[in-house]
Order: C-alpha cells, then sequence, then structure tokens
C-alpha cells in the first residue's frame, strides 16, 4: 500500500497538466471542427514563454502566479495570430488540408523556438518553496503536485462556468452543434472562432507553463504533448470537456502506475486501453457520434485511368529508369533508390488514402515496421536479405491488421489522430526498448549480401520492387475491390445496404498500404545499411502525405509524380538549408492556404478557365 | 422590402435555381408554392446566404445582399427559420433563445422571451428543457421564437406545418398570423395551399427551380388550371 497514494497522486498531478492541454484541443475541435495538430506546439512555447518569464520575475508565489497568467495570454495572442493567418483561410477546405495546415504550424514553431530559445533543455531553477513536501498519509510528497492537482478541478470548474452561464458559452455550445444555424441567427463566426481559438490556446499555454516546475522547456514538448493530448481527446470523446476530464484521469493514473508496474511499455499499455475504450465506445466515453457535416460535402476524388500518350510517357520513364545505372554516378544512384522507396511510400499511403478515404498521419509506422522486421531478423538471427523483403511486408501487414480492427469503424477525424497516435507509440518502443532495437543508435551493419552490394544493384532491386508493387496497386484499384472500395468510401450506409462489408473493405486497405509501405521501410533500410527510430517520425508521416498532395490523390499516377518532385525537392532543400522545417513548414502552409482545393484542384480550376476563356 | 431578380444557384454541378424572380412588400405575406424539389427551400438559403448564389440579385430595403454572409444579412434584419428545424439539441429553451438575441432595430418594440411566451404559450412551461427532448411542434415553435429573438424586419418561414399534427399546424397558423398583424412580412415557403390560403396575401408557384405563376391569393384561388398543374400532388 505504501506506494499506492504516492502513484496515485502523481498521477492526478499529470492528469490536471494533461486536462489543461486536452480541454483546449477539445473546445477548438467542438466549434470549429478542426484538429489542431499545433496544439502541442502552442503547449512548448508556453513552457519556452514561460520560462523567460518566471526567471526574470521575483521568485515568490505571487508571482511565480502572475507570471504564469501572463504565459497564458501571450499563448493566447500566438494562437489568434495562427488563426487568423493560417486556419481562417482553411475553415472550408477537406479535413486533410487543415490537418496539414496545422501541421505546418508545428514545423515552423519547432524551428522558430530553436532559433529563439537554443536546443538546450531550459530547466526552471524552482524556488524553495516550490521544492516543499507535504505530509500525506504519513508519505511525503511534493506541495507543487498538490498544486496541480487543485489546478485541474478548478479549471473544469471555471470552463463549466464560461460554457453554461455565459452568452459567450452558449454560442460556443450552439456552435458545436450548429454552426451554420448559429451564422444564420446573426452570429458571427469569424470572432467566435478567434476568441475560441485563443481561449484553447491560453489553455495549452497553461499547461506548459505549469508543467515548468516539474520538467523543463525542451523542443520535443510539442509532439510528446500533442499525442498524449490525441489520446485524451479520443478516449474521453472529441468536443466533450467532461470527457477529456475523465480521460485525463484514467491516462494520467495509468501512466503513473505504468511506469512502475511495466516501465518499457508505458505507451503501448496506454494505447491498449485507448483501443479497448474505442471497441465498446467507438464515439469516447463522453462523446456522442458526429453530426452529419451540414455544408454540403465535397465531391470526393475520382481515380482515373490515364489517357495513352501518358501511358507512353510512363513507359518511356521506365525504360530510362532501368537504364539510369549506365549514366548516373553513385551518388545519384542513392538519390534514385530513395525515390524509389519514396514511390512505395507515397502510393501505399494513397491507396488508403485517396481510394480508401482514410487519411492517415502516421504512415510512416509501417515504414518503420518494415525496417526494424528487416533489421531485426539480420541482427538477432542473421536472415539474409531476400528473406528480410520478403519479412518486412508480412510484419507491417499483420501489425497493420491488429491496429485496423480496432480503428477501421471509426470516424475520419478519429482515425486520423489514431493513426499519429499509433506511430508515436511505435517511435517510443523503438527509442525506449534499447537492448532489441538499440535505442537511439539504432541497428547498424543492415547490408545486402555481397552480390548486391553496389548501389547499381541495390538501386535495380529497388526499382523492381516499387514499380512492381505500384502496377499491383494500381490493378487492386481497377478490380471489383478497388470499386467496393470507392463506393464505402463514397457512402458507406449505401454500400452496405448493397451488402458491401466496409469495415472489411478498408481494413483490407489499411493492410495492403501497411505491407507495401513496410517493404519499403525494408529497402531503404538495406540501402542505409542501417534501421533508426527516425524512420518513424512523425516528420516521416507527413513527408508521406506532402509527396501525396503533391500529386494530388485524383489520379494513380499522382503519388509516383508526388515522390519523385518531393524526393528532388527536399534533397535540394536538406542540402541548401539548416532551417529545413521551416521552409518545409512555410511551403506547406502557404500551398494549403493558396489552394485550399488541392493542387490538382487547382489545377484542373486554371484549365477548365483557360478553356472557357 | 425585398427584390430578387434573375437568381441563379447550384448544388455543385445541378442547376437548382433559374432567373428565380421574387418581390415582397413591406407588411405583406408572400407564400412560395411547390412541390419537394422545386426550389423553395434554396431560395430562402440564398436569400440568407447560408448558399452563395452564382448570379442574381437580392435587394433588401434597397441593398444588394446576395451573396454577403449570413450573419450580416440576418442583422440586417433578415430572419430565417429552416426547414428541418434545427434546434440546438442539448441547449435548453431559453439558451436556445439566447442564441437567437440581437438588438432591436430603430422603431420597433424588441422581443422578449417573455413575449414569445405569450406567442407560444407551450414553450413557457418548458423553459428549462433540452431542445432535443421537445415535440415536432414544439420544436418548430422554439425555432421561430429563436429566429424572432433577433428582431427580424423580414421573416423567411421554411414549411412550418411540415410534419406537425392538425391541431399544432392550426396553431402555427394562428401565431403567423399574429405576427403578420404585428406588420412583420413574411415570406412562406408551402406544399400545402390550404395552410397557405388562410395567411397569405400573394403567392408564388416554383417548379424546377423557376416561376410558373404569381398573383393574389384570390387569383390562384380562382385558378382551377393552374392548382391543377402545379400544385396537385
Amino acid at each position: 500500500m505504501d506506494s499506492v497514494l504516492p502513484q496515485l497522486l502523481t498521477g492526478l498531478a499529470t492528469a490536471s497538466s494533461l486536462f489543461l492541454v486536452a480541454s483546449g484541443l477539445t473546445i477548438i475541435f467542438g466549434v470549429t471542427r478542426i484538429v489542431n495538430f499545433s496544439h502541442g506546439s502552442l503547449t512548448m512555447l508556453g513552457a519556452y514563454i514561460g520560462w523567460s518569464i518566471l526567471t526574470r520575475l521575483p521568485r515568490d508565489p505571487a508571482w511565480f502566479a502572475l507570471g504564469i497568467l501572463l504565459t497564458a495570454l501571450a499563448t493566447a495572442l500566438i494562437g489568434v495570430l495562427i488563426e487568423r493567418v493560417v486556419l481562417r483561410r482553411v475553415y472550408r477546405a477537406p479535413e486533410l488540408f487543415q490537418l496539414l495546415a496545422t501541421f505546418g504550424v508545428v514545423l515552423i514553431v519547432q524551428d522558430a523556438t530553436l532559433w529563439l530559445w537554443g536546443a538546450v533543455e531550459l530547466p526552471l531553477p524552482r524556488p524553495r518553496w516550490l521544492r516543499g513536501f507535504v505530509e500525506v498519509a504519513g508519505g511525503r510528497f511534493p506541495f507543487y503536485d498538490l498544486v496541480l492537482i487543485a489546478i485541474g478541478p478548478v479549471v473544469l470548474g471555471l470552463l463549466w462556468l464560461v460554457m453554461n452561464r455565459t452568452r459567450w458559452g452558449t454560442l460556443v455550445r450552439a456552435a458545436t452543434l450548429d454552426r451554420e444555424m448559429v451564422a444564420a441567427l446573426g452570429v458571427d463566426q469569424r470572432r467566435l472562432f478567434t476568441s475560441v481559438f485563443a481561449l484553447g490556446a491560453g489553455l495549452a499555454g497553461l499547461g506548459g507553463a505549469l508543467s515548468l516546475p516539474n520538467a523543463s522547456a525542451n523542443l520535443g514538448i510539442d509532439l510528446s504533448v500533442i499525442t498524449d493530448a490525441f489520446v485524451v481527446v479520443v478516449v474521453g470523446g472529441l468536443g466533450s470537456l467532461p470527457g477529456a476530464f475523465v480521460a485525463s484521469l484514467l491516462i494520467g493514473i495509468l501512466q503513473a502506475f505504468g511506469i512502475v508496474l511495466v516501465p518499457k511499455i508505458t505507451l503501448v499499455l496506454v494505447f491498449l486501453v485507448m483501443a479497448v475504450v474505442l471497441v465498446f465506445r467507438p464515439n469516447g466515453l463522453m462523446g456522442r457520434p458526429q453530426a452529419e457535416a451540414r455544408e454540403a460535402a465535397l465531391a470526393a476524388p475520382v481515380v482515373r485511368a490515364a489517357p495513352p500518350a501518358l501511358r507512353w510517357l510512363g513507359a518511356v520513364a521506365l525504360v530510362l529508369a532501368v537504364l539510369a545505372p549506365f549514366g548516373a554516378g553513385d551518388y545519384y544512384l542513392t538519390v534514385l533508390t530513395d525515390a524509389c522507396v519514396a514511390i512505395l511510400f507515397a502510393t501505399s499511403l494513397h491507396f488508403m488514402m485517396g481510394p480508401g478515404g482514410m487519411a492517415s498521419f502516421g504512415h510512416a509506422a509501417w515504414f518503420g515496421i518494415g525496417a526494424y522486421a528487416a533489421g531485426l531478423l539480420l541482427h538477432w538471427a542473421g536472415a539474409p536479405m531476400p528473406l528480410g523483403l520478403l519479412a518486412a511486408p508480412v510484419a507491417a501487414g499483420i501489425v497493420a491488421a491488429l491496429f485496423g480492427w480496432f480503428v477501421v469503424r471509426l470516424s475520419g477525424v478519429y482515425l486520423s489522430m489514431l493513426t499519429l497516435a499509433f506511430a508515436q507509440i511505435a517511435w517510443a518502443v523503438s527509442f525506449q526498448w534499447v537492448e532489441v532495437t538499440g535505442g537511439d543508435n539504432g541497428l547498424l551493419g543492415v547490408w545486402p549480401p555481397d552480390w548486391a552490394r553496389s548501389p547499381r544493384v541495390t538501386y535495380w532491386i529497388a526499382l523492381a520492387l516499387s514499380v512492381g508493387v505500384a502496377l499491383l496497386l494500381r490493378r487492386a484499384l481497377y478490380a471489383p475491390y478497388g470499386y467496393a472500395l470507392r463506393a464505402a468510401r463514397d457512402s458507406a450506409a449505401r454500400a452496405q445496404s448493397i451488402g458491401l462489408d466496409v469495415a472489411r473493405l478498408r481494413l483490407v486497405a489499411l493492410v495492403i498500404a501497411g505491407a507495401a509501405c513496410g517493404l519499403g521501410g525494408a529497402i531503404f533500410s538495406y540501402g542505409k545499411g542501417g534501421v533508426f527510430p527516425t524512420y518513424i517520425s512523425i516528420p516521416h508521416s507527413v513527408e508521406a502525405l506532402l509527396m501525396v498532395l503533391l500529386g494530388g490523390l485524383q489520379t494513380v499516377a499522382g503519388p509516383i509524380v508526388g515522390a519523385l518532385v518531393y524526393t528532388g525537392l527536399a534533397d535540394l532543400l536538406v542540402r541548401s538549408t539548416d532551417l529545413w522545417r521551416l521552409v518545409l513548414g512555410a511551403v506547406i502552409v502557404l500551398l494549403v492556404t493558396a489552394f485550399p482545393e488541392g493542387i490538382a484542384g487547382a489545377a484542373r480550376r486554371l484549365w477548365l478557365r483557360g478553356r472557357e476563356a | 422590402m425585398l427584390l430578387v431578380a434573375g437568381l441563379n444557384a447550384h448544388y455543385g454541378r445541378a442547376h437548382i435555381l433559374r432567373d428565380m424572380a421574387l418581390e415582397i412588400g413591406a407588411g405583406e405575406v408572400m407564400v412560395l408554392l411547390g412541390r419537394n424539389g422545386a426550389g423553395k427551400s434554396t431560395t430562402m438559403k440564398s436569400i440568407i446566404g447560408l448558399l452563395r448564389p452564382t448570379s442574381g440579385r437580392v435587394l433588401y430595403g434597397g441593398r444588394d445582399i446576395a451573396g454577403e454572409e449570413p450573419h450580416r444579412v440576418a442583422r440586417s434584419g433578415v430572419g430565417y427559420v429552416p426547414e428541418d428545424r434545427r434546434v440546438f439539441a442539448d441547449l435548453t429553451v431559453m439558451e436556445n433563445l439566447e442564441v437567437g438575441r440581437q438588438p432591436a432595430r430603430e422603431g420597433q418594440r424588441a422581443w422578449t422571451p417573455a413575449r414569445l411566451f405569450e406567442l407560444f404559450p407551450n414553450l413557457g412551461r418548458m423553459r428549462d428543457r433540452p431542445g432535443g427532448r421537445m415535440s415536432g411542434g414544439e420544436q418548430q415553435m422554439l425555432t421561430i421564437a429563436r429566429t424572432l429573438m433577433g428582431n427580424p424586419r423580414l421573416l423567411l418561414l421554411d414549411e412550418p406545418s411540415e410534419g406537425l399534427a392538425p391541431v399544432i399546424v392550426e396553431q402555427m397558423a394562428a401565431a403567423i398570423l399574429a405576427l403578420k398583424a404585428e406588420g412583420l412580412t413574411i415570406l412562406l415557403a408551402e406544399q400545402n395551399p390550404h395552410f397557405a390560403g388562410g395567411i397569405a396575401d400573394r403567392a408564388t408557384v416554383v417548379e424546377k427551380g423557376a416561376v410558373v405563376w404569381s398573383g393574389s391569393m384570390a387569383a390562384l384561388r380562382a385558378d382551377d388550371d393552374a392548382r391543377r398543374r402545379y400544385l396537385a400532388v
């Protein structure tokens, strides 16, 4: 019993911080219907700004409280800026674009923070009163944790009052239910959205600043916080404040006890609990089914067969690609090998996202699982490359099937959030399970056998596999299965009523995409001679989305073109600037705000306009 | 007060309104008659701004409001009551009314919950009930009351009698007549000519998104041919 109470209190303190961040996320989602990926970045900014403010103020409780409030205010203002500059332009854009836009913000904030505060962790020097202990049931317990535990319910109470006792709160709740109707009653949506975003951002900043005394301001906060917040919001039910509170308690306590009982797999435990909750309550503990979008739905992309001219172009390109090793040097051959891997990466994502209608923000998970399957087999069992290339898609496919079983019934937003959370957990496993995966150092010496060692042969193998898989994916799209999948995407209800098993169709799409992507991961590993946790990182997942986005969802050739263009651009960018995240983020935001209907959609519109004129 | 001219609107590629035209004078009640899918609701949505018309003019008080944002149109004095009620299910009656509240215009007697409960006595007895736990008739009354809280001068009423029990339909007709007596200008969409007959001064009949007949209610009653051709179910 001795260890139970302290762990419980630690869990409650964690829960409070989680709730602050998650409540902001859930309020913003409720009204704007945007899943704000940059919410974790606002928390991170809260920590850094809080550090800058608190280290300049006298160190007593009153000044500390003032500093925390100032920090929340500052992040609220940054939130307003983000809403006005970025989000306002994408409210009517497809979901994927909204997610990408906030993702661009994540990248920009990362480099901006690095530039402003540097790469070193910034711990807050703790004054005496913050280091105090309180006797609880015979045990000594940190005073500050008790403060945190109290703050959670207090904030919940205040939010309840604002939501239920003010006109603004009434409008926010009404907009959560039917924002179009609210507008038709004379309420300016823009101001409502901006103010909601300010509140959510302020809460995120508050959470970041309050975490300072127990942790530090560091550059990893954004992605770790957003993963936790997604889990909390999904478990609690999107848009539900009490749900977020209950889920925060659940996850916070689970983490506190998990660290004691099963230190290595705490994150996995959290994910399992989330999966169980979603199986029994697909809309979270206190969430309700998402209301059908009131605005006219955008026509989903149609996959069209390429015209003959384009096919000839493709055939010529393929012949050139096969002959390339006779003309290109070793460096360009490795870039070309990367491009082949990128094609697998992008076409597999396109398969589940375009025809399957399931946007994934964690596609790198399958890439990494394939890579680790090949790497671990070689490292621990000495399995040769052909076996590794076989095992990679099988392993990724099996994990995708397990994951898919939980998520394919979920609506788009939940699915996107869970793919991200899952990828982040896969990353954590590869990073933390040092004994098996080598942790940050990765698995080295994952080389092909001697006969395949030259860049030329590696390239040919990569080319053959990627083209082969791309053709197989294309074949699947034009098979009855592909038509059924698209029917399920366009109208799940109608597809079901003509006897299609929608969940199964989507599950199969996820498994195919996962397996194809896993193969890409294995090829990549043999090309680089190693497997590292960065393969599963979130920026890597975003790369896949960018490739698909660049090429457009409408065509099968799109992701291939996107993969090639992206690989070329990235090669240039990384070689020419250190601030590649900033540039990449800015490019994403620009693309998404300038072409909210998609690049292909914009091209189509310009093309049509040209023909009409 | 309201003049709609040459209004065209699309849903995606489907051309819904084709040169729609209407004119309503101040204090008048005009009924928009037509079958399901004739374009009545689309006309209303285009006026309030929930749907952006592709071309045409919507003059309200002499100002062109076509394509303006819904909240601006609403604040300039146009009240919109949607056909599918759209009460805020989690909000109580009082909270629903609060969402609709906007300041009164000059020379107007502002609507208050108390005045609205005189008009719809049922609502007064369930002030704290969530909108989702009310009957269809009660919800319909609540949506009208909610829109009136915005103190509109022109009321767009989309099929207020749809799906209601005959007793409630009578109450609804009485309430609309009371609003007419207050001097409110009303554009009413209906499939049911009998309901409209007791309320409206003039009728405009629409079919496939265009006006096919217009005139006074008396003229419509006299024109058997038009009634049979456009309105018989």
